[in-house]
């Protein structure tokens, strides 16, 4: 066994490890933890592939952003699980019929007798100056720069679209105008007044 | 890296609608941003403007020799132009109808029009898409602007409802389309147009082959169904219709017919065309279920805006049919009725949209009791509107279903034929009810017109349109056969 | 590197018995130490640097009795901070608890191993380094995260939610900013971004990028949670955000983190805009010849010494911000600016300005 092979059986063992412990962990928190290990064992697998920018994507918009934002939900939100657990066991035979049948059937299709190393040889390694990203980014701005525009406009319309839709009106908005905030004197905000103190006599 | 690839200018002009029009969005959206509400109304103008030097520019690029640029994934030929064309006069005319809405029911922000332009920007995509993957993304982009659009109204909940439905039942139509064109891209390849077509009439094509490609079609032409609205794909058209804003009802339910008429006719005539024989039946099948459930559930409604969506139901009905025929001269028929549908249909909304009132919807049946008494010049048109709908000659609507029926009867589908008639003269009874209503029956409420010129002119150019075109069909008829 | 290249060999022969890999995997673990231990030292007396320039900027002496001039002070505070007793908050979730602090010492120290501190020293030569840096020292944020919110501790939990966002806000701009530094070198490797810095201080990059060196300097002070940033800790406003629960060791691991971050950041900046290790008087032509001599990694080193003072400095002099106001530099001021400043870089590109371009 070589190198190679003993790093793909170890990520591939943490990966499918951390994503069953994904879905079979009670604490919400725990399961985003062990989803972001698993897309580090994916991301890990990719380098091996020689895909290493996408696997530095996938960590940095995955685990750095994406995944940040589910904990902040966590915590903002407090899930109870065993509610959503309630009808686990009810759905647990159909769901594993389900999971029996995809296995089979990836089984069938992707298994050693469709890809085998006998029917498809193994990609050859490219030289040590092969630039993944540099391959990636020729193809993505000559041959499918329209598609790519494309997608910049979805991404677009998906920021407008999640703007409008939680803009509140003019009435209910909490504003601050910061030129107002840094423009404040100190006679804005106190009032120096003289208060003659009562003398003794007048008592 | 060996690179084939080149950019020249030439063939970026090629795409100078699109490019224009994306410009034109950023430069809106960035201006609207700090303009005072006192100045608004700029947006709608310059909406407006944009939206007429995109179709001159269009314009201007019809009758160029059909050329595919962007590495075979945009095409430019007549039908991309013509298309383009009308889709900025139709737009053009709703925004007009759809400003007076907004102001009424004070939705007027200037995202509306940019989520507006956005979505006619998708559609242009989907027009000149020539690979499976623009088309794709062309479809995306109208749907996400088209959501954002029915849920603008947030204050109602009728429009939350219907864009969640829509979303929802979107979603699921564009993951089978997907899935249908992963099944064609892993048979034949490619995702470009002409190569599918190259590889469905490949004459050697194995029975494996065929199987998959008629595999992929069936989830094709599903997805496209559920974007055209056809039965029993139907089930958001007339919630979707209901809920939204009258403005938007009425942008979803014309315009965007036009881009999916285009995306059919990329995919399953440019692109499938030898695989006529299998997806005419399933078509037939659709066109015949749709037409006879618009008709007949439409005459139970009260609400119009419901009414009209299962009225376009059997519209649809009547464009499928003209692709069933899986001639030239049918494709024809089928975007003539197309045309001729959006044009009456934006007149019927806009007369409802003439009728509203601030905080008020005209939007049943019975509002538009009276109507004659009030304003016999907008309930005439609205005469026109409807009578064209039903097909009665002479006006236009009569002669969109008659180019449709004479390829259908041309092509050997009698019985097709005559179904669809039937159909069509029940469905003319809910269309008489509203005329009923207008000229028979007293108002139980005031109605006044309180809506600008701008849309009282537009709306009796467009109505007058409907019986113009409908003595003088022939130039239409005949432009709409050049595209193919 | 011909100390290296031999030391290398001498591994390889060493061990015969072993094959290729497990020396490759011994070469990178003796690196990785050679790498860690001086990083870890010059976290100790950085922490002794603060408190003795702060303490000098405010008029006192600062810590002056453990050992001559207070020198052995760092070294009492890691003995003070190993033998103390680790607390467990009892409705703490001990595991996410413990993990925490690993999880923000572990990517902390991880990207040091594409740094270059010299012409072909660094631990590994990664063709996309500049998006490993982004990539893993964007992992830093689950440390504190997770703090907060295993602690089950009002204080923590504020500081965490105030962290999180915060680092997601000033990534983007980080990116942006460093996204005009690629356009320029036209590479994302870290090797790459200094070679094309030769040529002396007119060809470094801060003079072109002068509003990214700005920004991405403020944004690395967010990023580290630094005054007058630090409203993660806030010490008048949450007592002490996430490390409220953490004591003895976990706490100064969350500690070394930190430190370990903010030496980072500063080697950062001088290999994005002051030329890495290269000399400042390249060009000069007396003066370059008599300082020929230096090393890379000396120049490299004293540049980030000098952005390490920076951080003292900033911290001694301004006032803690608000924390709308970050969120607004963020969002409002530095995003448009980075976006702007992509378009002047892509102009200066194509009119070929300077000796940069």
């Amino acid at each position: 066994m070589t190198f190679d092979q003993i790093l793909f059986y170890v990520f591939s063992f943490w990966f499918i490890a951390s994503s069953l412990a994904m879905i079979f962990s009670r604490n919400a928190a725990k399961a985003v933890l062990f989803l972001i290990l698993s897309f580090f064992s994916a991301a890990s697998i990719w380098i091996l592939l020689e895909a290493e920018f996408l696997a530095i994507t996938l960590i940095l918009v995955y685990v750095g952003a994406v995944m940040v934002l589910f904990l902040f939900v966590i915590k903002m939100l407090n899930i109870d699980k065993s509610t959503l657990r309630a009808k686990f066991t009810g759905y647990l035979p159909l769901g594993l019929l389900v999971a029996a049948i995809i296995i089979v059937e990836m089984t069938l299709v992707l298994g050693g007798n469709q890809f085998g190393l006998d029917i498809v040889t193994a990609p050859a390694r490219h030289a040590a100056d092969y630039s993944n990203i540099t391959v990636l980014a020729m193809q993505l701005y000559t041959v499918y720069v329209y598609p790519f525009e494309l997608a910049a406009v979805l991404l677009l319309i998906a920021i407008i679209a999640s703007i409008t839709l939680v803009q509140r009106n003019e009435l209910n908005r909490k504003k601050q105008s910061i030129s107002e905030q840094v423009n404040v004197q100190a006679k804005d905000r106190v009032r120096l007044v003289s208060i003659t103190t009562p003398s003794k006599e007048d008592k | 890296m060996m690179n084939t690839f080149q950019f020249d200018t030439a063939s970026l002009l090629l795409a100078l609608p699109e490019i224009f029009l994306l410009s034109a969005i950023v430069v809106v959206l960035l201006l609207d941003l700090f303009l005072t509400k006192r100045f608004k109304q700029v947006t709608y103008y310059l909406t407006q403007a944009s939206l007429l030097i995109t179709g001159v520019l269009s314009y201007n690029l019809i009758g160029h020799p059909e050329t595919v640029i962007f590495s075979n994934s945009f095409v430019l030929d007549d039908m991309a132009s013509v298309f383009k064309v009308f889709m900025m006069g139709f737009s053009m005319v709703a925004m007009v109808y759809s400003r007076h809405y907004l102001t009424q029911h004070s939705l007027f922000r200037g995202e509306y029009f940019i989520l507006v332009l956005l979505s006619i920007l998708g559609m242009m995509v989907m027009v000149s898409g020539y690979s499976l993957l623009t088309l794709y993304l062309g479809l995306e982009i109208l749907s996400l602007s088209l959501y954002t659009l029915i849920a603008i109204a947030r204050k109602r909940s009728g429009a939350i409802e219907a864009a969640l439905k829509y979303f929802v039942l979107g979603a699921i139509a564009s993951g089978l389309l997907l899935y249908g064109m992963s099944m064609i891209y892993g048979i034949s390849g490619s995702l470009n147009i002409s190569d599918i077509s190259a590889f469905a009439s490949d004459a050697n094509l194995g029975a494996r082959e065929t199987l998959i490609i008629n595999f992929g079609l069936v989830f094709l032409v599903i997805g496209i169904a559920f974007k055209l609205g056809a039965v029993p794909f139907h089930m958001w058209v007339p919630d979707v219709y209901q809920g939204s804003p009258t403005s938007v009802t009425m942008f979803i339910s014309t315009v965007p017919k036009i881009a999916a008429v285009a995306m059919l006719v990329r995919i399953l005539v440019d692109g499938l065309g030898a695989m006529h024989a299998y997806w005419a039946d399933l078509f037939m099948v659709l066109a015949v279920l749709s037409i006879a459930l618009g008709s007949v559930v439409a005459l139970m409604q009260t609400n119009i805006k419901r009414m009209l969506a299962y009225s376009t139901i059997s519209h649809v009905g009547f464009i499928m049919l003209g692709f069933v025929t899986g001639v030239v001269s049918g494709y024809g028929a089928a975007v003539f009725y197309v045309f001729v549908y959006i044009l009456i249909s934006l007149a019927a909304f806009g007369i409802i949209i003439l009728l509203n009132k601030e905080g008020f919807e005209a939007d049943q049946i019975s509002d538009f009791k009276g109507l004659s008494k009030h304003s016999p010049w907008f309930a005439l048109m609205m005469l026109a509107v409807m009578l064209s709908m039903a097909g009665v000659p002479p006006f236009i609507g009569f002669y969109s279903k008659f180019f449709i029926l004479q390829q259908v009867i041309s092509a050997g589908f009698i019985t097709l034929a005559v179904v669809a008639v039937v159909f069509a003269v029940i469905s003319a009874y809910y269309y008489l009810q509203i005329i009923k209503s207008m000229y028979f029956e007293d108002a139980d409420k005031d109605i006044t017109i309180s809506a600008p010129m701008d849309i009282q002119l537009v709306l009796s150019i467009n109505a007058i349109l409907i019986l113009v075109v409908g003595i003088f069909p022939d130039f239409w008829m005949k432009l709409a056969l050049s595209l193919f | 590197m011909v100390l290296w290249q031999s030391f290398v060999e001498l591994v390889h022969e060493l061990i015969p018995w072993f094959d290729g890999s497990i020396a490759t995997i011994l070469i990178i673990l003796i690196k990785a130490i050679a790498l860690v231990i001086p990083l870890m030292l010059v976290v100790a007396y950085f922490t002794y640097a603060e408190r003795k320039v702060i303490g000098y900027m405010q008029l006192r002496i600062g810590p002056n009795r453990v050992g001559p001039k207070g020198w052995l002070q760092p070294i009492a505070d890691a003995l003070k901070l190993m033998t103390k007793e680790i607390i467990f908050p009892t409705k703490a979730n001990i595991y996410l608890f413990l993990l925490a602090p690993i999880l923000a010492i572990a990517p902390a120290i991880a990207v040091w191993a594409v740094i270059p501190f010299d012409e072909g020293i660094y631990v590994a030569n990664l063709d996309i380094s500049l998006l490993y840096v982004l990539a893993i020292g964007s992992i830093g944020v689950y440390g504190i995260i997770l703090a907060g919110w295993a602690s089950n501790s009002k204080y923590p939990l504020l500081g965490a939610l105030r962290s999180a966002s915060l680092l997601v806000s000033y990534e983007i701009v980080i990116g942006f900013a460093l996204v005009t530094v690629v356009m320029i070198a036209g590479s994302v490797n870290l090797n790459d971004i200094v070679m094309a810095q030769k040529g002396g201080v007119m060809h470094w990059y801060w003079i072109p990028l002068f509003p990214m060196m700005i920004i991405f300097f403020i944004s690395a002070l967010v990023e580290t949670n630094r005054a007058p940033f630090d409203v993660v800790e806030g010490e008048s406003e949450i007592v002490g955000g996430t490390h409220v629960e953490y004591s003895g060791m976990t706490f100064a691991v969350f500690f070394l983190a930190e430190y370990a971050n903010m030496i980072l950041m500063a080697v950062l900046a001088v290999i994005m805009f002051f030329g890495g290790w290269h000399s400042p008087f390249e060009g000069i032509p007396v003066v370059e010849s008599m300082f020929a001599w230096v090393p890379g990694i000396v120049w490299l080193l004293a540049k980030t010494s000098f952005f390490m003072f920076l951080y003292l400095w900033v911290r001694a002099t301004f006032p803690r911000f608000r924390y709308d106001q970050i969120m607004r530099l963020s969002w409002k001021v530095f995003l448009p600016w980075t976006i702007v400043w992509i378009f002047v870089v892509a102009l200066m590109t194509q009119l070929k300005i300077g000796p940069w371009f």
